[in-house]
């Protein structure tokens, strides 16, 4: 059986349960003194190369390996991947300002790829902060490695790996060659909340720094956000006394 | 002697643990801590060795409940933004 080298995708996000505000400008939202953690996608990411782990043996895998591009408060979703139990984690630092957008970030990607070697990469389908569910794909396709998004089951066995796809209305099973990108989907596994020692034990683990120079890619934007808006708000309902109170309101409306 | 010494180490490892995952709880860390302290304090006098064992076995409880709550507010969360 081929032995695993697993590279994790770790983004840095607005926390899950942060009431999400547009800044004055309506360019972006804001940031600046949020609650940030690793995206949940990522998290299910490095928590499926855990189990991997210790489904497979401790020698089937012979690293995990974390890695994020981000300013350089990032760093603190890589100490939570390797709190998880990833082994290393390598830090592509963007200066504060820098967007990458998913092309940017799969070319870093697969520069880093090709430093590293692994056979399986394993990200989350989206991030929840842009929502665009385009890197694993890209990377893909820059690789010309097969790609299983959506994944609600991961199974390896020799040199080829089975995943279960989450599709419109039911499940589908693939099966691929190795090296190949996997996209995890919400139902995969259920992340470990990590704890203070671990924590403190992931400050020991390596963390590799490399910049935005040291490699050569064009990250000037290709897209333009024009405009950032909150939802519409939800408009507050009646009570009506009387059926025929209701139908009145409903034809009012014009739902009759 | 020993015995009761260990245990007091157990119990100040269980409260650190709480004092950690508190900072998570979604009613806020103001209201999640002195609730802690009050339920620490409630058994200050035990001394028997078996009822500090099952005061920090309730303990071990909380911590699991807690990690159930947070998972889930987690998943729920996201099911709601994304799957419903």
């Amino acid at each position: 059986m081929t032995v695993l080298k697993i590279l994790v995708g770790c983004k840095r996000v607005i926390d899950f349960a942060v009431k999400i505000r547009v800044n004055s400008a309506r360019t972006a939202v804001e940031t600046a003194d949020i609650k940030h953690s690793l995206n949940p996608f990522d998290e299910i990411g490095v928590q499926e190369a855990i189990n991997l782990r210790e489904v497979l043996g401790k020698d089937k895998v012979s690293e995990i390996i974390a890695l994020t591009c981000g300013p350089s408060k990032s760093q603190e979703q890589l100490r939570t991947a390797l709190a998880m139990g990833a082994d290393r984690a390598i830090h592509v630092e963007t200066s504060k300002d820098q967007t990458l957008e998913p092309l940017n970030v799969a070319k870093i990607f697969k520069a880093i790829i090709e430093k590293e070697n692994p056979n399986l990469v394993i990200l989350g389908k989206q991030a929840i902060d842009d929502d665009s569910n385009q890197t694993g794909q890209m990377l893909a396709g820059l690789l010309n490695w097969p790609q299983a998004t959506f994944a609600s089951k991961v199974e390896i066995d020799k040199d080829s790996i089975t995943v279960t796809r989450e599709v419109d209305g039911g499940l589908e099973t693939i099966r691929s060659k190795l090296p190949a990108i996997v996209t995890t989907d919400l139902r995969l596994n259920e992340p470990k909340f990590v704890t203070l020692p671990n924590i403190m034990k992931a400050r020991k683990k390596p963390l590799t720094k490399f910049s935005l120079q040291d490699f050569d890619i064009d990250v000037t934007p290709r897209l333009e956000t024009i405009s950032v808006t909150e939802p519409t708000t939800r408009k507050s309902g009646t009570k009506v006394d009387s059926v025929d109170d209701l139908i009145s309101k409903l034809k009012s409306a014009g739902a009759l | 002697m020993s015995n009761l010494r260990n245990l007091r180490y157990q119990v100040k490892d269980l409260y650190k643990r709480l004092l950690f995952l508190g900072r998570e709880y979604p009613l806020g860390y103001s209201y999640f801590y002195p609730k802690l302290k009050n339920a620490f304090m409630k058994n200050r006098n035990l001394t028997n060795e078996d009822e500090i064992k099952k005061a920090i076995d309730s303990g071990e409880y909380v911590i699991k409940e807690l990690e159930a709550l947070y998972y889930l507010k987690k998943y729920r969360a996201i099911k709601r933004a994304y799957y419903n």
